[in-house]
This record gives C-alpha cells, sequence and structure tokens, in this order.
C-alpha cells in the first residue's frame, strides 16, 4: 500500500487541535507536495525530512509524494510536523511496520542526519492529545520533561528517527530519562532583605490577600524594585493544576528548559518600559507567540519607570486586566492566552525623580510634573485599587538591627486571609476580593455601618468619587481579612482610603 | 570538450538503450530526437494499444547526483507537452490520444544497468 497516515497536533494559542498527515506515494516523476495551509518553516520540511531519511540509511521515495494537513482549513505552523510526515512517509513505503490501531500522535523537528530536536509547546501539545483520547505521544528527548507531567498518557522520549521507527515497529525504547518533577528554584530574594518600608510592605501585604493592582510612587533608590521582587515570595505559591498551565505557555514562548522544569513559583515578569504593544500582549506575524501579560499568568507583571513606557503599552494591558485573557486577532482567526496577573507598576514621583520629602532637589516644572504623570492614563489607574509613596527609609529604619519580617512569614498571613476570603465567596464565581463586583459591595458584601456612613460622606463633599468609593471599599474587606475580621469597619476602611492617597 | 563529448555518449547511448527496451516491450518507435527551436523530443513511439508515446530520457551513470528521474522538473515536464503537441500539428494527428512518459536509465561503472519507466507522467 502507498498510502499511510499519522496524527500530530497544531497549537492555535494554548488550544490544540488533532492535525492527521496523510501520505500518498504514487508513480509519476519525482516531486513532493505538501497540502494543507502551511507556513514557510513547515514547507522547508521537505528537505529537512529528506536529508534526515537519507542519512538514516533509509530510501527516500523517487516517487511522486504527496502529503496533506486536515483539517485542510487551519493554518499550520512551525517544525514539529517533520517527525510525523517522515514516519507517514517510511510507513507508506512498507519501510516501517505498521500498526495503525494505536492511537498516537508524534511531535519533534527532524535534524539533517535523522536526530529529532525540540520544539515549543509540546506541553500544551501533549495537553491537548490527552484530551482528544490520544493514548501516546512520540515526543523529542529533550522535551521528555515538560510532557511527562501529564498523566494519563505514554510519553515516549525519541533522540532520533530510527529510535521513532524502532518503537514504531518492534515496541523497543530507548533509555529514557529518569522522571523526575523538577521543582523550579525557588527565589533566593526574601522580603526581610528590604530595610523599613514598613507601610510599603503593608500595602504590598494587601494587594497579596485581595489581587489588587499596584502602584508605588517614589524617588529612585528607594527601594520599589526591590519590594516588587519580592512580591512573588509573599502570594500563594502555584497549585498543580496551575503551574501546568502557566509551564504550558512558557513552553509556547520556547522559555522552558531544556530539563522540563515545571513552574512551581509564580512568574515575575519585568518587561523594561522601551517594550512594544506586541511584547505586551503578545503577537507576532506566523507564529503568535504569548506577551509578558501571559507569561505573567497567575503571577505579577512588573512595569518599572511606568510613565517612560510609549503611549498605548500601558492601555494594552486594560483588557487582560479587564477579562483576564489577552486576544490576538488575525486575519485567520482570533487566538487567546489566559492573561490573569496582578499587575505593579512603578513611578518616579517626577521626570527627575528627585521630588523626594519636600522635593528641594527637584528641578521639574509642576507642568512637567503633571504631564510625566498624565501618561499614566485615567482608565488604567482606575484598575489600580492600591496607590502608594515610597519614600526614603529613615536613618532609623536602616540602621535598625531588628530582623525584619521574613517572606515566609508574611506568605503564612497571606494564605490564612485568602483561606477567609475562599470561604466568604463559596457561592460567588469569584475568589479574590478585588474581582467583589460593584453591587455586590453595596448589598451583600458591604461595611459596617459607621464605616458606610463614612465613605457615604465623602462622597457628598466629593472628597472621592464612586469608584473610589467601591475601590476603598474592596480593599477594606483585603484589611479585614489580614486582620481577621468578620467585616471591614471604619478603622479598615480609613486605611482603605489611605492606601490610594498617593496622588493628592 | 572532453566532457561535452562523454556527456553526449551518455545521453545518446541512454536513449539507445531506451529504444531496446521499448521495442522489446511492443512499441513501435517513430521518431527519435525529433527537434524545432523549442526544444527536442528524445524518442517518439507508438504503443501496443495504438497510442501515441513521447518519451523523456534520462540517463546518468551514478545515483549520487539523486535519481536521474528528478532532473526533470515541472518545466520540463510541460515543454514536453508543448513539443508533443507540436509534434502531432506537424504531423496533423492532433486529437489523437496521446501520452507522456520517461525512462530513468543508471549505467554502471562495470555496464550493469538499471531501467526505470514512468508512463503517464504529466
Amino acid at each position: 500500500m502507498s498510502l499511510a497516515r499519522t496524527q500530530s497536533i497544531s497549537l492555535q494559542g494554548l488550544r490544540g487541535e488533532l492535525v492527521d498527515i496523510e501520505v500518498d506515494v504514487a508513480h509519476g516523476l519525482p516531486s513532493y507536495s505538501l497540502l494543507g495551509l502551511p507556513d514557510a518553516a513547515l514547507n522547508e520540511s521537505r528537505d529537512r525530512i529528506r536529508a534526515a531519511i537519507s542519512n538514516s540509511k533509509l530510501q527516500w521515495p523517487n516517487k511522486k509524494v504527496t502529503v496533506s494537513l486536515s483539517p485542510a482549513w487551519l493554518p499550520k505552523s512551525g517544525s514539529s510536523f517533520d517527525l510525523p510526515i517522515a514516519i507517514a512517509i517510511l510507513l507508506a513505503q512498507g519501510l516501517v511496520e505498521r500498526d495503525e490501531d494505536k492511537k498516537r500522535v508524534l511531535i519533534g523537528e527532524l535534524a539533517l542526519d535523522g536526530g529529532v530536536k525540540p520544539v515549543r509547546g509540546v506541553l500544551a501539545m501533549v495537553i491537548a492529545a490527552r484530551d482528544r483520547g490520544i493514548k501516546e505521544a512520540i515526543v523529542p528527548l529533550s522535551n521528555f520533561g515538560e510532557a511527562s507531567l501529564i498523566r494519563d498518557i505514554d510519553v515516549v522520549a525519541v533522540a532520533s528517527l530510527g529510535d521513532a521507527i524502532l518503537w514504531i515497529s518492534t515496541g523497543q525504547k530507548i533509555e529514557q530519562p529518569q522522571l523526575s518533577i523538577v521543582m523550579e528554584e525557588q527565589s533566593s530574594c526574601d522580603m526581610s532583605d528590604v530595610r523599613g518600608q514598613d507601610s510599603a510592605k503593608f500595602a504590598l501585604t494587601v494587594a497579596a490577600v485581595g489581587g489588587h493592582h499596584i502602584l508605588m510612587m517614589g524617588p529612585p533608590g528607594t527601594g520599589k524594585t526591590m519590594l516588587a521582587e519580592r512580591f512573588t515570595t509573599i502570594i500563594p505559591p502555584l497549585s498543580d493544576d496551575a503551574a501546568i498551565e502557566v509551564t504550558a505557555i512558557h513552553s509556547i514562548a520556547g522559555y522552558v528548559s531544556q530539563r522540563g522544569l515545571m513552574m512551581t513559583a509564580p512568574p515575575f515578569i519585568a518587561p523594561h518600559h522601551s517594550t512594544t504593544v506586541v511584547a505586551m500582549v503578545g503577537g507576532g506575524s506566523r507564529t503568535i507567540r504569548p506577551g509578558a501579560c501571559s507569561l505573567a499568568h497567575r503571577g505579577v507583571l512588573f512595569i518599572d519607570e511606568a510613565p517612560e513606557c510609549a503611549s498605548g503599552i500601558l492601555d494594552s494591558l486594560r483588557q487582560p486586566l479587564e477579562s483576564g485573557i489577552a486576544s490576538i486577532s488575525r486575519a485567520h482567526g482570533t487566538i487567546t492566552f489566559p492573561a490573569k496577573f496582578i499587575l505593579i507598576l512603578a513611578a518616579n514621583p517626577c521626570p527627575c525623580g528627585r521630588f523626594a520629602g519636600r522635593g528641594r532637589a527637584c528641578e521639574c516644572s509642576s507642568l512637567q510634573v503633571r504631564r510625566y504623570m498624565n501618561r499614566l492614563s485615567g482608565p488604567l489607574l482606575d484598575r489600580i485599587d492600591i496607590q502608594i509613596r515610597v519614600e526614603p527609609p529613615t536613618r532609623a529604619a536602616m540602621s535598625d538591627e531588628n530582623k525584619e519580617e521574613s517572606s515566609k512569614t508574611i506568605q503564612r498571613k497571606v494564605l490564612e486571609a485568602r483561606e477567609r476570603a475562599k470561604a466568604r465567596f463559596t457561592q460567588f464565581p469569584f475568589t479574590l476580593n478585588s474581582e467583589i463586583p460593584s453591587e455586590l459591595l453595596r448589598t451583600e458584601f458591604r461595611a459596617e455601618k459607621s464605616a458606610m456612613n463614612h465613605l457615604h460622606q465623602l462622597l457628598d463633599e466629593e472628597a472621592i468619587t464612586a469608584r473610589g468609593f467601591h475601590k476603598a471599599l474592596r480593599t477594606s474587606w483585603s484589611i479585614a481579612d489580614l486582620k481577621s475580621l468578620p467585616r471591614p469597619g471604619i478603622e479598615e476602611v480609613r486605611m482603605a482610603l489611605e492606601l490610594r492617597q498617593s496622588r493628592s | 570538450m572532453a566532457i561535452r563529448a562523454s556527456a553526449q555518449t551518455l545521453g545518446s547511448r541512454g536513449e539507445d538503450i531506451a529504444v531496446r527496451f521499448l521495442t522489446s516491450r511492443g512499441y513501435f518507435i517513430i521518431d527519435r530526437n525529433w527537434r524545432i527551436r523549442e526544444g527536442e523530443l528524445d524518442i517518439v513511439a507508438k504503443s501496443p494499444e495504438q497510442v501515441f508515446i513521447f518519451i523523456e530520457v534520462k540517463a546518468r551513470s551514478s545515483a549520487a547526483f539523486g535519481d536521474p528521474l528528478e532532473a526533470i522538473s515541472k518545466e520540463k515536464a510541460l515543454r514536453i507537452q508543448r513539443l508533443a503537441l507540436a509534434w502531432l500539428a506537424t504531423h496533423q494527428l492532433l486529437g489523437a490520444e496521446y501520452r507522456i512518459d520517461a525512462i530513468g536509465i543508471l549505467i554502471g561503472r562495470s555496464g550493469e544497468i538499471s531501467i526505470d519507466h514512468r508512463a503517464g507522467v504529466l
């Protein structure tokens, strides 16, 4: 028979589609045609596959070879189809014994010498295969680590085309790597590294409890970046499902290292302020890659010097902040990546950065300062519940010999507070205080009477807006959880208002 | 030039081999090396089923540079088709049933010959 079929997976964002690879070897002049919307990398597969087959001491068919990737309407990209095409060509010639009953997918790029090279996104592909009832995945040796994170599917690692043939025709495996889910190294940072800054640390703790976004303003050198970098050490670690999801996104971006580390710590992504919209939300012309906000999924997105960002960069975050997903539209469809993160913005108080204390050293005119701050657009700031000032640490704090609170201690408090919130929200579709809808803040999740009166009075005096009213309430719930109070009182509401007083 | 001479020798030797091969299979040879400005038809024959066959012959002394038939590109195959139509027109046979074949011949160093006949390549 001169017809054969293998299967593989094509990724669209995090979603994978099962792709049938059919090969027909017919009489006629030697030729090779590849059907089914291949991209450039895939069109080059012919020469790679041919060299790989010849160099594996196997016969390339000098006949009319037709390769069809179906479903035909689905655009396919990348080099991960090399291995399934090569195997299908060999099957069609009868050079490899077939056992087609097996529900199996093949993933891998071929080197000219017949070696199998790693590809991006193997984790997401194996998840998709498992969800579609596939029982076995043949993957490149270097991707074995991430692929074997998935249960309920047999993963076979191959280092070369020959290995794959051996496995398919005789069931002999090469030596598989030792299976150990390698935990990513814990970050060595700790909150106790930062001296003083008690109010900033408190604000970050509240943000960690409620999943609130936060803006830190202060002159350079006061510890904004240090604090932000240590924020991931006080938020809860990733659950198993979340860890796989996060690792899958990083695998598509090509950032999972060869041994396939599972990301267990929440990611900390800090794009430079000269970044582009595409780098921020994801994109690319053919292979669409996740952007910084998706890489920060279930973790922290930190933007230092936020007002220095080109216009449009920060505003491109509005959609992910709103919906928790980043969607990228192209002619052939819309691709979405999850993007639920805690945003931390850091900003200098003015362009020269010296507006500290009483602002004596600052050289900026008031107009310059105003322009600088206006670069953070209103709609973006609306989504940031906590806005604080970070002042230079005092001499007393710097020389204090007392031990600062460690990340472990703070994280325990955060975890306890989150448990309380979770118990309260069992009947609701959200789990974090920052996600409480406005109408519920006025009914189910009101603060104590005195606190509500205080807020209404401020509203009457036009001291706060309606939006500020709701944000203060959300933050006050996180403070109440931290203090293990059943409901925020006037004290908590006052503190919450305090936490957004940076821009007066 | 020596190289050129040897190439020609190999080409015409291949064609002789192809002619013998076709004759032994019951083909009747009508024309050889029919040449116009557009190019050349190696062999024109009539099959046992009385179909006109236009044959392109490729001979090589080794497969080190690929199969002989790989040298026939899509463009070349289309040119052979145009030449075939021109041949039919010249002989007032337009409308007759015809077919385009390719024959690849490998002539080994010690004289062993392998013939690969592909019928209806276009």
